[in-house]
């Protein structure tokens, strides 16, 4: 900053210029700086410490009791061929797409409908409404899923005592067969909130002289919302697509909370809950990394594929 | 002494310990043993979970002045050694004392988290313990790791009033345990004398124990496994039984549901612990003077043999520069009677102290205030505890159970609680095998 204001008038022409394009350079640089020794030390260098664990290995001798009988060894890519040969990792990633079929699209799909409600003219007390549904969000994960955790026990489930005063009966949500919705519910309960308030915003932003223009072509509200707010907010539908495949990969708060009220959900439910048990239950930060750069990569690569196949479709009128 | 719902805090933790193992290098864990042949007044940082820890040690820094302990409390055990183990990792961290489970003390031994206190004097309190407490804490070696502080003998609760109304007694054997469950859910079938709880490997450890067996063993410089040895499939099968009959409940402890469950009187007995009391009294408070307490249901009929489940000791870090003054609060702590009798009354605890009986725990606890002979009971439960050795993998057999058994408890199914106990039992050893234990 200084340097750009230092450019006073100078006699030496040739000099200041040499400054000029010096500071042009350099200040860029300088004030990335931040940002970069930021990234450096909170992005990168942990990263690069987990790949280095995932590459080790603890050796023991005899009995491992003596002070010098655990060493820590190069494993090359033991730890990796471990995870993927690992029988629960498997299950867990299958797991996490059938729960990703439910979650994204009921998701989203509420997200838009909301999102069109609000956004329609004949819509009453939509201040209220926008903050009601965006309200779950502000909700930590763990808090709600203690709320929803008392909600489906059914000893002490008000829904459950209802169901029984009126003789209706109620399956075990936490069984297993309906635990994934169980979790779902919590996510997406959770979730519609957010990806509702990006889908709105940007059907603000749609200038409303087009809808005059088809209301005088004689189109109805449904037709409105179908032919031209849908199509322009389908960059903003991707993007919270792309979040939220994200966040179902790293699904872990919700389940971890849930798990000590049933039998139907495993230490190894999820990938990232048998990352956490390995590394904290079992004490083996090393394969625990290996898993943790699979799923790194896993997301990153699946991410990538996804705006590969949307991106010319949503973003092509920009190009 | 688990608290359902800890998973968020756990979560912190773990955030906590992943920033502090990114943020630090691997160093190496050596001791620094008469490292504190200084004098002068030290401070000493203790993590502990007991309640009311900080006021025992009140009473020792009243008379210590030289010697300052504060109290770091923790979460709990699982918490607590993740959080040392972290800390040894990162070479800096550790508290000087810390309370460790019984069965946490071989893991931490593994990882060189603890000092050998036998070199400080700690031999001298070895006649203040029973011979089970005393193996806990040596693994049966020349080395102490740590002073015995409580034990957690099994004990039996059941409703009276229920059992009375029924026409039931205590119940002497499983058998008799077998017939009451079939008789009270007969009776009213949405009451249960009990449940097999997946969530909880350590309750399952002690029943095992009661009928003889040793999940770990130590032979020369070979660890052995025995999860699924005859005594244990006993246990299993017996508790299979039960739930796919129907008569006992198969959900988990300690979530909302068992605690409300335990206050109306739909769950009419606990097989539970000597500190058992104080989760009734927070749990079922409505239901206070309606239980008893009994030693547990036996094998054979007449015989006297028992389990643990909890109690915890105290151990010196490896990281200490003042293991001397470390040790000389250690020994004040759990086997002074002043300090005892305020560890059984103030902290609620069962002193591994087997003096303790006689001076300290003369009132039975306010929850059973009507049955005057409950440290009597307590007494014959505890000098019936089995031998049992933990191996350095507790952690992973644990964490086996929690998914074999549930899944089997879940099927209601007899054969699958086997199949659960061969599963913990191959993930235990394969375990152990992979880290280069000699395993025989």
């Amino acid at each position: 900053m200084t340097a750009v204001t230092q450019t006073a008038p100078r006699p030496a022409v040739a000099k200041r210029r040499r400054r000029d394009l010096r500071s042009r350079v350099l200040t860029p640089y300088a004030m990335l700086l931040p940002g970069i020794v930021l990234f450096l030390a909170f992005m990168a260098a942990p990263i690069l410490y987990t790949v280095v664990l995932s590459l080790q290995t603890v050796k023991v001798e005899g009995l491992g009791l003596g002070p010098d009988s655990r060493s820590v060894v190069f494993a090359g890519l033991e730890n990796y061929a471990n995870s993927l040969a690992d029988p629960e990792f498997g299950a867990s990633v299958l797991r996490v797409f059938l729960y990703g079929l439910i979650v994204i699209p009921l998701m989203l799909g509420f997200a838009l409908l909301f999102a069109l409600l609000l956004d329609s003219k004949r819509s009453r007390a939509t201040r209220f409404s926008r903050v009601a549904i965006f309200l779950p969000y502000a909700v930590p994960a763990v808090i709600s899923s203690l709320l929803w955790g008392f909600l489906y026990l059914p000893s002490v489930s008000p829904f459950v005592f209802l169901a029984n005063l009126l003789n209706v009966p109620v399956p075990n949500v936490l069984g297993p067969n309906l635990v994934m919705f169980a979790v779902a519910n919590i996510a997406i309960w959770g979730g519609v909130g957010f990806n509702m308030i990006v889908i709105y915003t940007s059907l603000r932003a749609i200038p409303s002289d087009i809808y005059e223009a088809a209301r005088i072509d004689g189109a109805t509200e449904v037709q409105i919302a179908w032919r031209i707010k849908i199509p322009i907010v389908i960059p903003s539908l991707i993007m919270t697509a792309l979040f939220s495949i994200i966040a179902t990969l790293q699904v872990f708060a919700e389940p971890t909370t849930l798990r000590p009220l049933t039998n139907s959900l495993s230490t190894s439910w999820t990938p990232l809950m048998k990352v956490y048990r390995d590394a904290f239950t079992r004490n083996d930060i090393y394969s625990a990394a290996a898993t943790s750069v699979l799923i790194a990569v896993g997301t990153f690569v699946l991410s990538f594929l996804f705006l590969r196949v949307v991106q010319r479709r949503a973003f092509g009128q920009e190009d | 002494m688990r608290i359902a719902f800890k998973a968020g805090a756990l979560a912190a933790v773990a955030a906590l310990a992943l920033t502090t193992a990114a943020c630090s290098s691997p160093a190496s864990t050596g001791d620094t043993d008469g490292a504190s042949s200084d004098s002068g007044p030290v401070n000493l940082t203790y993590w502990a979970w007991a309640p009311n820890m900080d006021k025992v040690v009140d009473i020792w820094n009243k008379s210590h002045p030289d010697i300052t302990v504060t109290v770091n409390k923790q979460d709990g055990g699982d918490a607590a050694v993740t959080k040392l183990l972290t800390a040894i990792k990162a070479g800096s961290g550790a508290p000087d004392l810390m309370q460790a489970e019984y069965q946490k003390i071989p893991t931490l031994v593994s990882a060189g988290a603890l000092k050998d206190l036998s070199k400080l004097g700690a031999a001298s309190t070895k006649s203040d313990f029973t011979a089970g407490a005393w193996n806990a804490v040596t693994l049966g070696s020349s080395a102490i790791y740590a002073v015995p502080q409580d034990t957690g003998p099994m004990m039996f609760y059941y409703r009276k009033d229920v059992f009375k109304k029924l026409g039931l007694k205590a119940p002497a054997t499983w058998d008799d345990y077998a017939k009451a469950a079939e008789v009270i859910h007969k009776a009213d079938p949405t009451q249960y004398l009990g449940t097999f709880s997946s969530g909880d490997p350590g309750w399952f450890a002690g029943l095992t124990q009661q009928a003889g067996a040793s999940w770990w063993s130590i032979s020369g410089q070979s660890w052995g496994v025995d999860i699924d040895s005859a005594a244990s499939k006993k246990v299993a099968s017996y508790w299979g039984g039960l739930v796919q009959k129907g008569v006992i409940d198969n959900d988990p402890m300690y979530t909302p549901a068992w605690n409300a469950a335990l206050n109306d009187g739909k769950q009419v007995g606990w097989i539970s612990a000597v500190w058992g009391p104080g989760v009734l009294a927070g749990n079922a408070g409505k239901t206070k003077g309606d239980w008893a307490a009994a030693t547990l249901p036996q094998w054979t009929a007449g015989a006297n043999a028992n389990g643990n489940w909890g109690g915890s000791s105290t151990a010196v870090t490896a990281q200490s520069e003042h293991p001397q003054q470390a040790m000389q609060f250690i020994k004040w702590l759990n086997t002074d009677p002043t300090a005892v009798k305020a560890l059984a009354q103030i902290a609620n605890i069962y002193p591994a102290d087997v003096h303790a009986t006689d001076s300290a725990l003369t009132t039975a606890p306010d929850f059973f205030s009507d049955q005057s002979d409950f440290y009597q009971v307590a007494a014959k439960a505890s000098a019936a505890v089995q031998p049992f050795t933990y191996g350095p993998n507790v952690n992973v057999a644990y964490s086996a159970y929690t998914d074999a058994f549930a899944k089997a408890a879940q099927a209601k199914q007899q054969s699958q609680f086997l199949s659960a106990l061969s599963s913990m039992q191959s993930t235990t050893t394969s375990d152990l095998k992979k880290s280069g234990f000699s395993v025989k």
